[in-house]
Formats: C-alpha cells, structure tokens, sequence
C-alpha cells in the first residue's frame, strides 16, 4: 500500500483509513499537477486531516503532501513584512519570529501540544479556516495576505466562513505574508478538553489604525471587531474596550463548553486583555 | 530514619523497569499465531428497532471468515448482573437481558449490532461498511425522571418501565426521618447533578480469545481487574464453559479506575468466536470505541435534606436520588447507588436518623457502573455540600459545625447498617488545617483580590468504606458472588518465594507493596519474592481488585497464608535444631532457638522441606506451600479532610486550582511513597470532575463529548503540587496488617471540596450562588454569577446553577 511510505503502520494506525495514493513532491508546480488527480487532497502536516482520515470522515484518492516542498519552508522578514513559507511548522515559526514579530511566535508557540508543532504547518491551519484555529485570528489582524501558487489574496477575502476560504480546486497556500504591526497580543481562553480557543482575540496596533480579529467565537469562523478596531484607534487602551457593547451572541457559537452569550461576553474580555499586554 | 525495605518504607516500585522501559506486555501486545480480528458495528443511534441486519455483501469482502449477528447467539446466555437489589414493594429489580450483540432492537450509541471477524483488522472494518442495518428510529428515553412517567417510551419493552428498582434505606427509619424533618428548627436543601464520567484508562480494553482443539480448553486474555471472575460470569452464564475447560488472563493491564471490573460483550465474543472459526480472534478497542462501549460512572440526580436543631446538630438526613443504569445492567451497577452509596449517608457525623431513596432508571446511553469510589464519592459529595450550604445558611463556620456533629466514639453503629471501627475525624480535620495553612487564607485572599481573582477556601471530610467485603454480608444484600481474597504461597527449595495473589495490580503496585510485607515478615530481601498474579491458571480463585480491597482483604489473604508458612517452618527448624517449637523465633531471615546461640538459615529450612533427609516426616509434609483465604470481618473505613484553595476569574468564570492538602487516615501503610502516588491519582480524577470531565449526551442520546476534543481530561498543568499526609494513623482493628486501603480516596474527598473552595469564592466576591453543579466550568460559573448579580441581594437560585428540573446529567 502506496501508504505505507508515511512510516510504521501501527504508529499511525494507518490501517483505520481507507486506502489512498500517496504522493510528496519536491516543488511547488510537481505538487499542483499532482492534485489535479481527482478527490486528491492536499496535506501540510496532516494535525486535522490525519485524524479525521483514521476516523473514515475522509476518503481521499490520493494524499499530496507538500512537506519536501523547499521553496514553501522558512520565514524571512522583509522590511516590516513578514514571510512565511506554506509548508513553515508551527514550531518553526515560534522559533523564527521570536524576534521579529513575537505575538505570532507566541501564538504559534501555544497551538496545540509539541507534537502538533512540529507537524502542523501554518498553510495547513488557513487552507482548512477552523473556526477556533490560531493562525486566521493572527493573518486577519496582521493585514495578511494568502499567497498561493497563482495568486495573492489579502486575509481579508480569503476566510469566508467556518471551513470556508477563498481557495479554488487544487490551490495550494505558498506563503502567507503579514505586516508587521508596532505592538500586538494574542489573548487566549481555552476550551479544556481541545485546548483550541473557545474565543481568542489577536489584537495588532499599526501607525494608521488598530486591528482587532476574533477566532473560536463566532457560527461564521475567524472575524474582525470592528466596533473595537474604531474604538481603539482613536484610544488604544483597555477602557476604551470597556466602553463598548458586548457583540451580539446570537451568531456565536453554542456548544457544551459555552454559550454564545459566553463568547461574546469573552470577546470583549479577551480583547481588553490583549490591548492590556500589548 | 525512614526503612529501606519492608512495611513502612517506600520501595521504589519494582514494576515501573517494565512500564518505563516499554518491555510492559499488555494484553494488545498478545499476539497468537493465525490470530484473525474482529471489527464490532456499533449503533449510530440511540434507540431504534431492527428490522433486518443484510450481511451478504459483507461477507463476500475480501479476507472475511464469518459476520456474526445476534442470530449467531442462539442458546447463548446474555451478560449477567452480578448484584439483586429489592425494591421497598419487597419485588426484586427488573433486570433485562443483555445480549452479546444487540437482539430486535439498539439501545444506546455504541450498542454492537454485529462483529466482522476477517484476516486483518482492515478488511474487517471495510466488510462491516458493507453491512445494511435496517433501524427503525425510536424516541430517545434520556430523561429519568421524564423515563419513569406513565407512557414513556421504554428502552426494555419487556419489562413494566423503565424503573429497574426503587430502593429505601433504612425503610423502617422513614417515617421517624419525616417527622424529624417536620421538627426541624432548620432544614437545608439541595437538588444537584453528580456528572456522568467515562473513566479513559491510558490502555483502551483489548480481547483476544483462543480456542486449543487438542485439549478442549479456551483462554481469554483480557484488560481485567478479576480475571476469575471473568472467569466465572462468561463461563457459567454465558458461553457455558466449565472453569476447569476455561483459562482467563489479565495480565499487565493499564489502569481500570473500575471500567475494567465489568464483564463485557466483547471477551465473550472473542471467546466464543475462537471457538466457532477454531482461529484465535483479537478485539481492541479504539479510543473512540472506548467513549461509547466502557462502562460510564456516576450520572446521579439527588435531592438531599439535612434537619438541624436550635443548637446546629445534626437530627436527620433524607436524599432521593435518581440513578442512571444506562440501557442495560452492568456486572455492578445495581450495588452502586444502594449498598455503596447508601451505606455512606451518614459520612463522619452522628446524624441519628437518615433515609435514602433511589431509583435506578434505564435510559438509551451507555451502561453505568463502578468508576473510582463507586457510590461514596456521590454520597460524600452530596452530603459534604449540603453541610457547606447549611453552614451559609446558619451564618456558622463551616468547619465549626462538622466538628460539632463529628462521631468521635468508636465503634460507631451508624444508622445506616454499618459499623465504623476506628477513625479520629478531629485529628484529620486539625492535619488538614494545619498543612493547608487555612489560619494563612486570608492574607492569601487579599493578596488574589489584588490581583483581581476572588480566592476561596473549600473543605470536605469524608467517609469511605473499603475492603470490600464480608461474604455474607454482601450475600444477604443481594450480591451474587463472596468477596474474599486468596493467596497461594509458594516456598521453593532455595528460599526464594512465589505468592500467587487472587488480587489484580494495574497499576496499584502489588509487586512491590505485597513483596514488601512477606519480606518483612519472613526478613529476606524484597527481590527474593515474587507476586504474580492475573491468570486463573496460576492464582488460586480470587476475587480481584476494586474498592480499595488489595492490601486489606488480599494482603490480609496474604498474611494469613505466609504465617502457616512460618508455622510449618519453625517446626522444621525445630526439628533441624533438636529444640522445641515453642522456643522457635524467626527474625531477619534466620531462626534461632530463645536462649541460645543456635541457627538455621531460612535457606537451610526451605532446602529441608524438599530435601526432606533430615525431616520429621512422621509429623509433617515435605515442601512448604500454604494456600488462605480470607474474608474480612468488615469494612474498613478510611476516613480525612480535605482542603481546596482556587481563585476565580470574575470576568471570565475559570477557575483555578491554587492549592489541595488531603489528610488521609488509612490505617497502616506498607508504602508510603505508593499511597502518595494513590492519592495524587485519586485527587486528578476527582479534581477533574469536578472542574473539567463531563460525560454528556443531547436529547436525541448522541454522545456529545465522544472524545478528547470534547471530553476533557485534567492534565499535569491544571493541577497544584499536592500536599499530601497520611500521619493520622488509627489501625483498622480486624485485619491483621491493621490497613485500610487508600486507592479511591482521592477520588471521594475532593469533588465537594473544590465545589465548596469555588462556592466560597463566590460568596466572598458578592456573588450570592448557593451551587454549582459539576463541572464547574468557565461558562457555567460565569452563568451563574450573572444569575446572582441580576439576583443581588435575593437568595435565588442562579441561572443553569442548580439545572435539576432535568433528570439527567448534562
């Protein structure tokens, strides 16, 4: 079984899945035509799709992974933006942006657990847009920008919705691209089993104004609080905050770990805290 | 000096080289030749009506040996109930069939409604996709108080509801409990959840049944805690097996907390389907399958009443509780909520009069049975919170009014069939001041609330009765089996011991604590002792491990055996001495003779009894085995105080645990180091659920936190560094270690003192909440806080606080 090459069988229990193709090209174009299979998927780490493969949720025919993809890896700053490869672990991001962009090394550094991190990639985490993932909370506030192997699309077009991007077939994330603000802070509140944020909140003040974007929270993924980023602007402190009126919880999430009246109410807390620590 | 070896000193323990070292063999790791594996199908639904089950497909996949459905099962018995309880009305419970695979209908997700059995564990599962259930949607009976409505739907159509049993205790006390509550010159209540759990041992179950044509014999190995009683259960009720044609290993298992005491379907489909294809057959769970086929805990819904007098002591307690069973009876659940429970009502205090009530409903979720405790931490918690809530009431120290109600004459009759042997609840209570530094808490609460967090300060005390159980006894209240212990132990000709112990170790560490007592004992060295156990082939039959019984029941077993052995040994060396039996002593491995400078090895006597030369064989025996059962007089009855520091987050609900002390009195202990490691154990769970682990279903009986994205399990990081003391020593007085038993405790003690600590918090911050069901989590503190601030002043219930109105735990 083509799978096999994934490594011992039992570690991964790799014989829950249904059988698929496997294929890890070496760049970017290799791994474009090799997606154009049909039902392919792509894999970056594999922290969501490994899972819900060995649970038969997925029955892909054939698996890309773009972990041999040289020229998607690394980080770069350039000026005051910042590169991120595709294919860049969470660990390797939390090492690399230490200096030069800390609230993203810090929100890389608390997704999930070590093992997570070290397989778990940052174009893996946009591409799929969980609604309670790290990293579209930080892109969004960052004045992100997706790029992929046709296009540049700014964050702000590209997550559209719980699980929904603006991803066409077979797109594959390249890079994601962030500006690097003058202060910023990811403030998080777990959800106790997952450890994903129930709601989360990165907050990024730049010259010309505040951004404030919120995961975990909301029925339509990762959003920006607008009536926060305004206040902010014109005040960046947490009174400002303090002032405003809790967001509207009826299109919050409501699950068995809180309300969307908790969320909401959470939104503002987390937001407060982040502008606090920034 | 702390000891470096036998009772009292902390040996490290000797099988953790194994466990560590990844040379532990489990059961997964059994691996028989032309093993084949089963893939169980399990319900999707809740409740539904099989119209068909259309294999055919299936069985032309590619490697299937055979699909079984129930139809397979003809004149095979179902999974027995190990415990009868009697209603008030004097009838005995309703106990449904419970079929290997489900027969006419599924009655919770999860529920088995067929088993591919093929040559891998892929093709397996690919051939049971291939199978077309045919179910008919029913309604979901969720709700137990909705579930024993006239009309409701009902999970057991051949039974008269869905009510199993409706138990009083002590009925001939009720009507004195009424009155005294009429009496009263105050009543305080409480309605409350004791949330269900699922008990996730690191090691998910695993079956691997085997079948030798040769000889006739079957073997089982399986994650068990009594492999004999496996034994037992699936040979005589199920499979009609004889236990001398049936061999049952339970070998290193990794962790129970109770789930793995229970017979189920799965062993006795390995077993059976080893037979029927002649090809050993290997079943492991999945984690996810775990959620959904391991016995579920807790899951009670109680309304308790204390009646105090002018002066605060205690007059009366009556609780009515409605106990989950699940769609089916576990080997023990119909024991948990009653004779495990009820019997705990009266906790440390001397409250003359107490009435419990329960009824045992059956609903479409997961069977319910044993979870660490097993009814006494739902009867701690209750009791221990509506104490708490009583003392807010009165406007009186919480700690002032248990004192002034402590028992503190023993033995105690209570008034609720058993008797407490020894316990010093004062001493407990000052050793858990003392180490938690409550004169200390205020200046810890103002230096919180400058930092924003309202810090709260919980104490629980508790009973427990461990040491389960004295055979009669038990027999009179119903159970269906004795609850003795067993031990062979084995003297070879070189000195070296072998005891064969009818207790199960995983991860208790019986290998290092029972080797520690005959090396005491006898004064050999530890290493020249080994304790073996789970295999009916190689132990004599015992009755397993649960109920904080090991060291107290089997250990005692233990004892007894290894003095006949001593017994025979000093004659033998009398002999070897030409002295007389009587001036015999045996210390640090040696005998000599009172009075005089004479010898024998211990080597020297065991090399006599099998090479018997030199021997008084007119007298005794050659070889130096003894065998002893032993059953105990009584429970023994651990006992403590526990304390509980958290701070609340005001703005977001979280809690955290700043601190925990548990001062234990558990008798005598064997291993220090052990029972602290028992304790942070039992304080993780019980930490856990009352602040994280919820086992929850919606109404439609889909099972919400089905795994560990839902389900949340405490981690090393949530948790305090433990204070731990176990230096309140009363001896158990009728066993011969004078031990108590220390594995589920922790367990027991903590849930009310977190609750408390939480409560506390809130009051201290203005926050008027008189409970919060378990766990508390942020969303549900945060609720309730806002409840009590749109409440402010006003003694109302806070919103979703105190959600009983619903019979069920969500």
């Amino acid at each position: 079984m083509a799978g096999a090459q994934l490594g011992p069988a039992a570690s991964i229990g790799i014989e829950k899945m249904y059988d698929f193709e496997f294929d890890r090209p070496t760049s970017i174009q290799a791994a474009v035509d090799s997606l154009k299979t049909e039902e392919a998927l792509a894999f970056s780490g594999g922290q969501t799709l490994m899972p819900t493969m060995k649970q038969r949720l997925a029955m892909p025919s054939k698996v890309v992974s773009l972990s041999a993809i040289e020229e998607m890896k690394g980080v770069r700053v350039e000026g005051s933006e910042l590169w991120i490869g595709g294919a860049t672990t969470h660990a390797t991001v939390m090492r690399e942006t230490a200096e030069s962009y800390p609230a993203i090394s810090s929100l890389a550094g608390r997704i999930g657990d070590p093992s997570v991190r070290s397989r778990g990639t940052i174009g893996g985490s946009v591409a799929n847009n969980d609604p309670s993932a790290c990293y579209p909370a930080g892109t969004l506030a960052s004045k992100g920008v997706i790029v992929t192997d046709r296009r540049e699309i700014p964050a702000d077009e590209f997550f559209q919705g719980m699980f929904m991007t603006a991803l066409e077939e077979g797109e594959i994330v390249t890079a994601v691209k962030m500006q690097i603000p003058d202060a910023a802070h990811y403030a998080k509140f777990i959800q106790p089993a997952s450890r994903f944020p129930l709601t989360a909140v990165f907050v990024a003040r730049y010259g010309d104004g505040v951004r404030v974007a919120v995961t975990g929270a909301s029925e339509s993924g990762v959003f920006r609080w607008t009536e926060a980023e305004e206040a902010l602007s014109g005040n960046f402190s947490a009174e400002a905050v303090d002032g405003l009126a809790t967001p509207d919880g009826s299109g919050m999430i409501s699950d068995l770990h809180g309300t969307g009246d908790y969320r909401a109410h959470l939104v503002k807390v987390m937001t407060k805290r982040a502008v606090a620590a920034c | 000096m702390p000891k470096d070896g036998g009772i009292g000193a902390s040996s490290k323990r000797r099988e953790d080289i194994r466990f560590l070292s990844g040379t532990g063999q489990y059961t997964d790791d059994i691996n028989l030749h032309g093993q084949a594996y089963a893939y169980f199908l399990r319900s999707d639904v809740a409740h539904g009506k099989i119209n068909g089950i259309d294999t055919s497909a299936a069985e032309g996949m590619p490697g299937v040996l055979r699909v079984f459905t129930a139809k397979d099962f003809d004149g095979v018995g179902g999974i027995p109930c190990g415990w009868q309880i009697t209603s008030i009305d004097g009838q005995p419970m309703q106990e449904p069939k419970h079929p290997i695979l489900a027969e006419g209908k599924v009655r919770h997700v999860g529920d088995p409604i067929a088993v591919v059995v093929a040559e891998s564990l892929a093709q397996a599962r690919d051939a049971a996709e291939a199978i077309m259930p045919d179910i008919e949607d029913l309604p979901a009976v969720m709700d137990m108080k909705a579930a024993v409505q006239e009309g409701a739907p009902k999970v057991h159509d051949d039974l008269t509801s869905n009510l199993c049993y409706d138990w009083g205790f002590v009925e001939d006390n009720r009507e004195a409990v009424d009155q005294a509550i009429k009496d009263a010159a105050h009543v305080t209540t409480l309605e409350l959840v004791n949330n269900r759990m699922v008990a996730n041992p690191m090691e998910p179950r695993v079956a691997v049944g085997d079948y030798a044509a040769h000889s006739g014999e079957s073997t089982l190995y399986t994650t068990s805690q009594n492999p004999h009683v496996i034994r037992l259960l699936m040979g005589a009720f199920v499979l009609g097996i004889p236990e001398h044609k049936l061999r049952v290993v339970a070998p290193d298992v990794g962790g129970g907390f109770g789930t793995k005491i229970f017979h189920y379907a799965e062993e006795a489909f390995c077993t059976f389907a080893a037979k029927q294809l002649r090809r050993p057959v290997k079943w492991t769970s999945s984690r996810s399958e775990a959620f959904m086929s391991d016995a579920h805990g807790r899951d009670h819904v109680t309304k308790i009443e204390l009646a105090l007098d002018a002066d605060n002591n205690f007059t009366a307690l009556r609780t009515e509780t409605y106990a989950n069973m699940g769609a089916y009876l576990s080997t023990f659940a119909p024991s948990v909520p009653t004779w495990l429970h009820g019997t705990l009502m009266a906790g440390n205090y001397k409250t003359p009069l107490i009435y419990v009530n329960v009824k045992a409903v059956f609903t479409n979720t997961v069977p319910v049975d044993a979870y660490r405790g097993a009814g006494r931490p739902e009867a701690t918690f209750q009791l221990e919170r509506v104490v708490d809530k009583a003392a807010r009431e009165l406007g009186v120290d919480p700690i002032a009014l248990r004192r002034q109600n402590f028992i503190t004459e023993f033995p105690y009759a209570t008034p609720v069939a058993v008797e407490y042997d020894t316990g010093d609840y004062h001493a407990t209570m000052d050793k858990v001041l003392e180490v938690s530094d409550h004169a200390g808490f205020e200046a810890r609460a103002a230096e919180s609330k400058k930092n924003g967090k309202l810090r709260g300060y919980g104490i629980a005390h508790y009973i427990e009765a461990c040491g389960i159980a004295p055979s009669n006894l038990v027999g009179q209240l119903g159970a269906r089996a004795g609850l003795y212990e067993s031990a062979t132990v084995r003297v070879n000709a070189t000195g070296g011991i072998v005891v064969m112990t009818g207790s199960h170790s995983h991860g208790q560490g019986h290998e290092t604590t029972f080797a520690q007592v005959i090396s005491e004992m006898i004064g050999i060295d530890a290493d020249q002792v080994e304790i073996v156990h789970g295999d009916t082939a190689r132990t004599p039959m015992g009755m397993g491990t649960y109920g904080s019984r090991s060291i107290a029941v089997g250990g005692s077993a233990m004892v007894r055996a290894a003095e006949k052995i001593i017994n025979k040994a000093k004659k033998i060396a009398a002999h070897l001495m030409e002295a007389s039996e009587g001036d015999i002593e045996l210390k640090d491995g040696a005998f000599t003779v009172a009075g005089t400078d004479k010898s024998v090895a211990w080597g020297d006597v065991t090399l006599a009894a099998y090479v018997p030369h030199n021997y008084p064989l007119e007298d005794i025996e050659p070889g130096l085995e003894e065998t002893a059962f032993y059953d105990p007089a009584n429970f023994t009855y651990p006992s403590g105080g526990y304390a509980c520091e958290v701070e609340v987050d005001e703005e977001t609900g979280r809690v955290e645990v700043m601190g925990f002390t548990a001062a234990d009195d558990f008798g005598n202990v064997i291993n220090p180091m052990i029972v602290e490691g028992q304790v942070h154990g039992g304080l993780a769970q019980g930490i856990g659920q009352a602040l994280w682990e919820n086992c929850a279903y919606d109404e439609d009986g889909q099972l919400i936190s089905a795994s560990y994205m839902d389900y949340a399990m405490p981690r090393s990081t949530d948790l305090p560094m433990f204070k731990v003391d176990h230096s309140c020593v009363t001896p158990c007085t009728h066993n011969p270690l004078g031990v108590k038993g220390c594995g589920e405790a922790g367990a027991i003690g903590s849930p009310p003192a977190v609750i408390n600590a939480v409560i506390d918090a809130l009051h201290r911050g203005g926050y008027d909440v008189p409970h919060i069901n378990m766990p508390a989590s942020p969303d549900r503190v945060w609720a309730a806080m806002q409840g009590a601030k749109a409440n402010m002043g006003a003694a109302q219930p806070a919103a979703r606080s105190t959600d009983t109105a619903e019979g069920r735990s969500v």
